[in-house]
């Protein structure tokens, strides 16, 4: 039964990365990347490797979508691909 | 065809990790907005991230926390019941690294807006050439 949640898990994961890369707008983008992150987190959480879960979902989710959120909000949202 | 379908299922870590690296190195390269540049080398790393969690998973092999470890230290560890913690210990200072990169490269693109007002390559170029 886990491999099923795994495999969910990973299609989510190529969907996220394609859409956050594909998106027409950077705040989106951001939004996107973090629930990139996210998936790799429960993906990792399932793997066994939870230290790295916790740090990918305090740092990766957390940090990293605080970040892109604060960039493009100095910046601008425009983006033409 | 259903041959196909195993090879690919078994090891669809892997086939995910490749298709994650190819998916952040095209917008590292193609892409022309330099937010994006950078949300595609967070994929990559993150990717190889996924490949050494990879290497260290087995089956039915729970967390690498010991099991009887208080009052019960005469217990023999077996290592095959736990998941290799080598590649979670290295790859969890590769995701620090990955957040100080990213700072450092979301403070250059800031300071590359102020002085040019855009965020795409080609623009700034252009405005490189006529000065």
């Amino acid at each position: 039964m886990m491999w099923v949640i795994e495999m969910i898990v990973l299609i989510m994961v190529v969907i996220t990365a394609i859409g956050a890369i594909t998106v027409k707008d950077l705040l989106g983008a951001a939004i996107l990347f973090g629930a990139y992150s996210f998936m790799l987190c429960l993906l990792w959480a399932i793997m066994g490797a939870v230290d790295v879960a916790f740090t990918e979902a305090s740092v990766g989710a957390g940090i990293s979508t605080v970040l892109f959120v604060a960039a493009v909000f100095r910046t601008s949202r425009r983006t033409r691909d | 065809m259903p041959d196909l379908v195993v090879i690919i299922t078994a090891k669809l870590n892997y086939w995910v990790y490749i298709v994650l690296m190819m998916v952040g190195l095209y917008a590292m390269i193609a892409k022309n907005n330099l937010v994006k540049k950078v949300v595609g080398m967070n994929i990559l790393q993150t990717a190889i991230i996924l490949f050494f969690i990879s290497i260290g998973t087995k089956h039915n092999a729970t967390i690498p926390i010991i099991q009887h470890a208080h009052g019960l230290e005469t217990h023999a560890v077996q290592a095959v019941n736990y998941a290799n913690p080598l590649p979670h210990v290295l790859m969890l200072t590769a995701i620090v690294v990955a957040v100080a990169t990213l700072g450092v490269a979301l403070a250059l693109i800031i300071r590359l807006h102020r002085q040019y007002h855009t965020l795409e390559e080609d623009e700034i170029l252009a405005q490189l050439e006529e000065d």
